[in-house]
């Protein structure tokens, strides 16, 4: 198993970085060739070597192949959860494959890249979800992962929405009165934090009392985007909703749950020590060097233990904007998320939740 | 009820297990009832019952009833 120092997660600078991510990715790959034979017979079709000698090298799989194959490299009796993630176009599930140890990373990596945003104590929890979304215990989609992972951060949990997700008033109220001007965390997907809470809240004409929150978003803005609500709109209607609120929006995927990308005081999406982005050309898959650029984005991750996800193609375009070099002083690459690729399906967490979606 | 035998009590609660099941070497992620939902529900109730307040590393360090013990022991509470 790989061995990741999770202290000080933003601490690595280029050199030292590539060297301890080439060296976990050569083993990992090594690991997943050898006990994942469709992963060996996808590497050994397409030509390439489970060992290389840079980041750029090590072979990447597409989100797709997780929704057409059963990727997983540890006997299934030792699968403890297992994590879906579903197109909405289609009726493919993607099976993420976790067993006791990629479990416990991937909680690990997010309290120690989460502590860096809200600090090491636990704050009230109020989540822009329904209470029943974790019914089945030992699956999850997308946003019961999410929310799961996210609770070990927070204390005395409160969920905004209904089953049917109008708003939940006798839950909202008692959270904002019992934590009136306190520190508190918010954790929901973008799209649904907008429709379901500061849009209902907003047209119910009722005031909240003011919180001091740190609000954690993510899931994209697809949903989003025909209402034309970019960052600062949405930022600014935070502001609005609960008084005082400190932002970050977050990028990650089921694939990769635990070493997500969170945006600092800067409004950069970081790479923490155990993950990287590499940028590839949309005509021909080459890397992209140039910070600027708009490319394909392909995420790493240490964390992937039980299934080959450590490298992953999404179906997401974004641009690096520079690396070490962050006036927040996180090291580590820093980018930004410009949409999906044209002939990607319309995926994304929020879009889960689709019966009483608008569009 | 010693501290001990409330660890165990609460143990036995939050992960619907038998009193006897609690042991120093059960280990989180090794059974079914021990998930991550019903170590959240044992934090809470650990909180409630020690008076005290644990931060995030503890939650991902309290990895057996063993290292239960030994993180409580730090917010003096003897055992």
């Amino acid at each position: 198993m790989i061995e990741i120092d999770f202290d000080a997660i933003y601490s690595q600078s280029k050199e030292q970085k590539n060297a301890t991510l080439l060296a976990q990715f050569n083993q990992l790959t090594e690991f997943h060739y050898q006990h994942c034979q469709l992963y060996k017979n996808i590497i050994d079709t397409l030509g390439l070597a489970p060992t290389n000698g840079c980041l750029e090298l090590v072979p990447f799989l597409s989100t797709q192949l997780f929704k057409e194959l059963e990727l997983v490299s540890v006997p299934k009796s030792q699968i403890i959860k297992t994590l879906t993630s579903s197109g909405t176009t289609s009726a493919k599930v993607a099976k993420i494959y976790l067993d006791a140890d990629t479990a416990k990373l991937q909680a690990k990596s997010l309290v120690k890249i989460m502590q860096c945003f809200s600090g090491k104590q636990r704050l009230p929890m109020l989540f822009m979800e329904p209470s029943n979304l974790i019914a089945d215990r030992r699956g999850f989609s997308a946003r019961g992962a999410g929310v799961q992972g996210f609770a070990l951060l927070g204390r005395d949990h409160h969920y905004a929405l209904n089953p049917d997700m109008s708003i939940n008033w006798q839950q909202l109220e008692q959270f904002f009165t019992k934590y009136q001007g306190q520190k508190v965390l918010i954790f929901g997907f973008t799209f649904m934090i907008w429709q379901y809470f500061y849009q209902a809240v907003s047209a119910s004409g009722k005031t909240l009392p003011p919180l001091d929150a740190i609000v954690f978003h993510g899931g994209g803005w697809k949903k989003l985007a025909h209402l034309a609500v970019g960052k600062t709109q949405f930022n600014q209607a935070m502001q609005q909703l609960f008084g005082k609120a400190k932002v970050h929006n977050f990028y990650g995927m089921v694939e990769q749950t635990g070493s997500i990308f969170v945006e600092c005081e800067h409004g950069h999406l970081h790479a923490p020590n155990c993950a990287d982005i590499i940028l590839r050309s949309e005509q021909d898959l080459s890397v992209i060097n140039d910070f600027g650029q708009q490319g394909i984005i392909q995420v790493l991750s240490a964390l992937p233990h039980s299934y080959p996800g450590h490298s992953i193609l999404t179906e997401d375009l974004g641009r690096i904007l520079g690396e070490d070099t962050c006036s927040c002083g996180r090291k580590g690459r820093y980018f930004e998320v410009l949409g999906r690729i044209k002939k990607s399906e319309n995926r994304g967490c929020s879009d889960t939740y689709q019966e009483v979606s608008h569009d | 009820m010693t501290n001990n035998e409330k660890l165990v009590h609460l143990f036995s609660e939050a992960l619907t297990i038998a009193p006897e099941l609690v042991v120093d070497s059960l280990q989180y992620n090794t059974i079914p009832q021990w998930d991550s939902t019903a170590h959240m529900v044992l934090i809470a109730q650990l909180e409630a019952e020690f008076e005290i307040m644990l931060d995030t590393d503890d939650i991902i360090d309290m990895s057996s009833v063993a290292k239960a013990r030994e993180i409580l022991a730090r917010y003096d509470i003897e055992f």
